[in-house]
């Protein structure tokens, strides 16, 4: 009886272990996540609009129906990269995602308080490259460092009323991200 | 003999209680971190770095981006601030205030994060759009029947989520209860 409740014990404790493991591996191995759902229909390190969602098919879960969305795909491994978005009438944000979907930056159009979202993406060793004298200027650059070396920056802009939503989606589409080989 | 019973009934064990526990946890959701104010609900780490591996879990299976710190955060919630699971063939009444946001939306789902069809083709509202008494305040009846006024139907469903999101706030991480968000009440009335 007591051999049975330390296998029982022994059982319970290795299936905590499963458990912790099964959560921290489950986002490396995800196959319907947003990276994976988007990678068909964007390309690499170009602006892709996203289709508005709808009741029988949207492309990812909980999308906003009042934002007019786009996205690039990127891959930092040939060098950095430029972006920038026009802002629109209403509201414009501009979101980091790793590989694995983790949102490490966003900015919206008041915070980079310009009619121009501009910035640069690179990875810690691409910064850590840049010549001294360019750091010097880098005060009105705004240089964004992705801790993986593919990800995605959604662009995303706000239509107040349904007829607005147009406005919105040629402002999203309005945005550029450019690679910068090194 | 034993020995290897003994082992093989420990791996089941593990085996069950390791796959279930991530199986309840990723399906019911867990409060880990979670701001709770009212009937709402947000995750504000969530959409930084500083995400907890359960999130990341979740946001990975459900196929979801999360919003990201600097443009917002959302509130979820699924149930009446009585506690009630929402009940697409009753009236919920939204009204009061919402905390300090640029801009916010108020959005419809099903609990699998889809839209849900409906005749007039309305599934959120923004806080441009929505019709207010002079004094700023506001109601909002999800319903199953059409109103005068700012109405979300919700369109025959069965159980459903509202997500408000606020954007450009400084509601965030920082935020612990309703005195820094006055969320609105969320009451459910006139059930069949």
């Amino acid at each position: 009886m007591i051999r049975l409740l330390l296998w029982l014990l022994g059982g319970v404790l290795l299936g905590g272990i499963v458990h912790l493991a099964t959560v921290l591996m489950l986002p490396g191995m995800a196959t319907q996540d947003a990276y994976s759902r988007l990678t068909p229909i964007a390309p690499v390190n170009a602006v892709t609009a996203v289709p508005p969602p709808a009741a029988d098919k949207a492309v990812m879960p909980y999308m906003d129906p009042a934002f007019a969305i786009a996205v690039c795909r990127y891959d930092l491994s040939d060098g950095p990269l430029k972006f920038s978005v026009p802002v629109s009438l209403a509201y414009t944000s501009v979101s980091f995602y790793t590989r694995f979907d983790v949102a490490y930056y966003a900015i919206n159009d008041r915070a980079a308080g310009r009619r121009v979202i501009e910035l640069e993406l690179m990875t810690a060793d691409q910064r850590g490259e840049l010549p001294g004298d360019e750091e010097i200027t880098a005060a009105d650059r705004l240089i964004v460092e992705s801790p993986t070396n593919t990800g995605l920056i959604v662009i995303k802009a706000l239509a107040p009323e349904p007829g607005l939503l147009s406005a919105a989606r040629n402002a999203v589409a309005a945005a550029q991200c450019v690679p910068q080989p090194g | 003999m034993r020995l290897l019973l003994g082992s093989l009934f420990a791996l089941a064990v593990a085996a069950t209680i390791g796959l279930g526990m991530t199986w309840l946890v990723l399906t019911r959701g867990t409060a880990y971190g979670g701001v709770t104010i009212g009937a709402w609900t947000a995750w504000p780490r969530t959409g930084t770095l500083g995400i907890d591996p359960y999130s990341r879990a979740m946001v990975a299976r459900s196929g979801e981006l999360p919003i990201g710190s600097g443009d917002g955060v959302a509130f979820h919630a699924r149930a009446d601030d009585a506690g009630r699971p929402f009940d697409g063939r009753c009236d919920v009444v939204l009204a009061g205030m919402t905390p300090p946001a640029r801009f916010w939306t108020v959005t419809l789902y099903d609990l699998e994060g889809r839209l849900i069809a409906n005749s007039v083709g309305r599934q959120g509202f923004t806080s441009q759009e929505i019709v207010r008494r002079s004094d700023g305040s506001f109601e909002i009846v999800v319903g199953p029947r059409a109103r005068p006024g700012n109405w979300l139907p919700t369109g025959g469903t069965d159980r459903y989520v509202l997500v408000l999101r606020l954007y450009d706030t400084p509601v965030g991480v920082a935020t612990r209860s309703g005195r820094d968000a006055p969320m609105p009440s969320v009451i459910q009335k006139a059930c069949p």
